[in-house]
């Protein structure tokens, strides 16, 4: 069930992260139904049951923290607001996408909003976290970096590299695993010696908490523990957050590893969205009515990115030899 | 409001699937996220969702149906139910047209003794591993998974657990890990998902396993397969579509086998598990589904050894692997205008097998190299070299090298394709070094 609101949280404060994540949540579905219908390419990895964690995350983010990830990014993109239009621009290879069409769903960037990636390669872009905090400590500026990573990934070598320096140097970076039982078809069990996850930095001497990840306001308030943590200068944070992705890996993924009981339990005890809709029901906050007139104009909005994005022209065939060097 | 269910595109390579199961039934009331039919890939069995609530007023292509293609209607959706679709729900229709589909796809393949690149490499595998204990099977979802790309399945089932190894997300520790088993006289095959995240691990298939052999003075050998998809799937971009031919090429102690055919596939796949050195084994993604006439050489071929795929007067085409597409392509269109075209499929990379080459040039005096890999440094720079050394005075024109474009993979249809060697531009190059 979802926890008490925080002091630091107000009504307002939860609907807007209802409608956060929601809006990923009908992005995604219509990612899904694009790709089905050959509009979207390659490889689409879908975000749906894990909204909270971004949305919970993004929260407490100020302005020039920054925020990588792997190939499951759409998420991490809408909710640190970068428009859905152009992502959903970028999915289907378009010149108005944030690529310019050449990343695709695994590789968008954002300059302005200090998201670096959108990562193919499993793990690869934990390093690159701590690079980034890295940039801030050099700087003596008071940002943070957000790192993210999956459960399978908790086991490359890079990311306990990348433990012991970002503790030795101490750098201001939360990382945060987004453990969602499964690496592709590889349960968490299956492939982990320990599954604690967040006690992994023990040997490093990095605290590490369990968190609630499909509860926002959990999300948010151990964020505030790790962000408090990091931003004076105590160095790095550890957040596993406990999850479940609703689809399989990929689109291609036929998701035979558990069973549809396994996947709906979890829909109907758990959900993030179903939960706090309750929640801010229930306590008066808001109305059905109200919450579904939000999920109206989200529909309507993200209608809106799918025209965008299968009306926007293709790149230009000059953009093939552009962007190789600077 | 009738709203059109189209046949959803359910993987990067798909463009058709076959319609195996209608969970629902016409007329049925379905609430979006419901599981109504399952549809083969290319890859494996995959459940539809609904797409929004309603009643699947009408069944367009009955279950059993093969090679559905991508964006077809297949079903209508209606907003509310009606008398008339419950009629339909009887009709004996859908019923018929499932018999007579059922007859067309009863020919099986087998009876025109054809068999699948994926087919053929599962084979080698298992008949490897039958045959010698030493022999197991090592990567990321190999074993309950089946392969990511299913060339293992049942593997688990028939050799268990101790021979077909689930790994974590470790390339470069298991790489390491089976280098060092393979050094105490094991013969491991390491499945990468793909060749792109074997560069996690190109420390250790560099620096470990082709080199100890000669750092040891001949004392510590090192048995081992390493393989797995190399090259451009579709539309997966720049971090997953790159050919490593040439890369892994360059390096001694190395082995580098690309297949095109299923046979050569499977001949080529059980020698570089026999082999006593560590071997590359690129496949790729488009070919695994690919379905080749059986050779009767199936059984063990060497490495090392090209195979003059078609012979020709006028001009060599050499290439290797999914590459093989575009020569043979080319060959028919220039045979149209005339021209003769011998073509080479090097199977091999590294050892090159230079008498082949040389000999076919010295026939045809043209050559043209083809591959999907970046031009510099590439595998053709490597053939133009040695054709310049062995046999300078019998060439008529330049050695041409067609290649990827010198660029990333781009994500965008248009851009990849631009970015991948094409056809024309074979057929092009050819026209200009025969000055027709
Ligand atoms: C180095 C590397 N190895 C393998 C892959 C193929 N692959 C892509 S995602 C994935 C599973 C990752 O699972 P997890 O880290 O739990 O993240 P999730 O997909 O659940 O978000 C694998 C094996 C890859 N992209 N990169
Ligand atoms: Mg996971």
């Amino acid at each position: 069930m979802v926890k008490k609101p925080l002091k630091t949280t107000g009504n307002r404060e939860i609907i807007n992260f209802f409608q956060e994540m929601l809006t990923i949540r009908r992005f995604e579905e219509k990612a899904g139904q694009l790709y089905g219908m050959g509009h979207i390419g390659g490889f689409c990895h879908l975000y749906i049951g894990q909204e909270a964690i971004v949305v919970g995350l993004e929260s407490i983010a100020i302005e020039g923290d920054q925020r990588v990830t792997s190939y499951r990014d759409h998420g991490h993109m809408i909710a640190c607001g970068m428009s859905p239009k152009r992502i959903m621009a970028e999915l289907t290879g378009r010149g108005s996408g944030y690529s310019k069409g050449k990343g695709g769903s695994m590789h968008m960037f954002s300059r302005e909003k200090n998201f670096f990636g959108g990562h193919g390669i499993v793990a690869a872009q934990v390093p690159i976290a701590a690079g980034l905090a890295f940039s801030n400590k050099y700087r003596e500026n008071n940002n943070i970096a957000f790192g993210y990573f999956g459960d399978g990934a908790a086991n490359q070598g890079q990311i306990y590299e990348t433990f012991n320096m970002a503790s030795l140097w101490v750098l201001p970076i939360v990382f945060v695993i987004e453990n969602n039982q499964y690496a592709m078809g590889t349960s968490l069990e299956r492939a982990s010696s320990s599954p604690a996850l967040y006690t992994r930095g023990q040997a490093f001497n990095i605290p590490g908490e369990a968190v609630d990840g499909m509860n926002v306001l959990a999300v948010k308030e151990a964020g505030e523990r790790a962000e408090k943590h990091c931003r004076s200068g105590k160095g790095p944070y550890i957040l596993e957050m406990n999850t479940y992705r609703y689809r399989g890996h990929s689109m291609s993924d036929p998701a035979k590893y558990r069973t549809r009981d396994e996947v709906n339990k979890i829909k109907a005890e758990r959900d993030p969205i179903d939960n706090l809709r309750s929640y801010l029901i229930s306590n008066n906050i808001s109305t059905d009515s109200e919450l579904k007139d939000i999920d109206k104009q989200i529909k309507d909005a993200i209608s809106d990115a799918a025209d965008f994005a299968i009306s926007s022209d293709i790149p230009d065939d000059n953009e093939l030899w552009t962007d190789i060097y600077s | 409001m009738i709203r059109d269910l189209l046949m959803p595109s359910l993987s990067p390579t798909m463009e058709e699937g076959k319609l195996t199961k209608w969970l629902v039934q016409e007329g049925d009331a379905i609430s979006s996220g419901d599981i109504i039919a399952e549809i083969e890939t290319d890859k494996a069995v995959m459940e539809l969702e609904a797409p929004e609530d309603g009643f699947l007023s009408k069944i367009l292509v009955p279950e059993g149906s093969e090679a559905v293609k991508v964006n077809g209607k297949i079903a209508e959706i209606s907003s509310e139910t009606t008398e008339h679709q419950k009629d339909s729900r009887t009709s004996s229709k859908a019923k018929e047209q499932v018999e007579t589909n059922v007859d067309k796809f009863e020919i099986p393949s087998t009876k025109l003794d054809t068999i699948t690149v994926r087919e053929s490499i599962r084979d080698a595998i298992k008949e490897e591993m039958s045959r010698d204990d030493e022999v197991f099977l090592i990567g990321e979802e190999v074993g309950e998974y089946e392969g990511a790309y299913k060339i293992s399945q049942g593997l688990l089932n028939t050799f268990g657990p101790r021979r077909v190894i689930d790994t974590p997300i470790t390339e470069h520790g298991f790489t390491g890990l089976a280098i060092g088993a393979a050094f105490s006289g094991l013969r491991p095959i390491v499945e990468y998902m793909t060749f792109n995240f074997a560069m996690q691990a190109m420390d250790q298939i560099v620096n470990s396993a082709a080199k100890t052999l000669y750092m040891s003075g001949g004392q510590i050998s090192c048995p081992i397969v390493f393989r797995g998809p190399n090259g451009a799937a579709s539309r997966v971009a720049a971090q997953h579509s790159q050919d490593f031919s040439a890369f892994y090429s360059s390096i001694p102690g190395l082995k580098v086998i690309q297949p095109f055919t299923a046979s050569d596939a499977k001949g080529l796949l059980k020698s570089a598990i026999r082999d006593n050195n560590p071997v590359i084994f690129l496949e790729n993604e488009i070919l695994y589904g690919k379905k080749f006439e059986r050779e009767a050489s199936e059984e063990v071929i060497p490495i090392g050894k090209a195979k003059i795929f078609l012979e020709g007067t006028d001009l060599t085409l050499i290439s290797f692997g999914i590459g093989m597409t575009y020569a043979i392509e080319a060959a028919e269109l220039l045979s149209k205008e005339g021209i003769s075209t011998e073509i080479i499929d090097l199977r091999t990379i590294r050892p090159l097998d230079k008498n082949t080459i040389i000999s076919s040039v010295k026939k045809t005096n043209r050559c043209i190299t083809i591959e999907e890999g970046f031009p510099i440094c590439s595998v053709g720079n490597n053939i133009t070299a040695l054709i310049m050394e062995e046999a300078f005075d019998y060439l008529d024109a330049p050695v041409i090298n067609c290649t990827g474009k010198d660029v990333p993979m781009p994500y965008a249809e248009n851009l990849e394709k631009l970015a991948l060697v094409n056809t024309q531009e074979v057929v092009e190059r050819a026209k200009e070094i025969i000055y027709r």
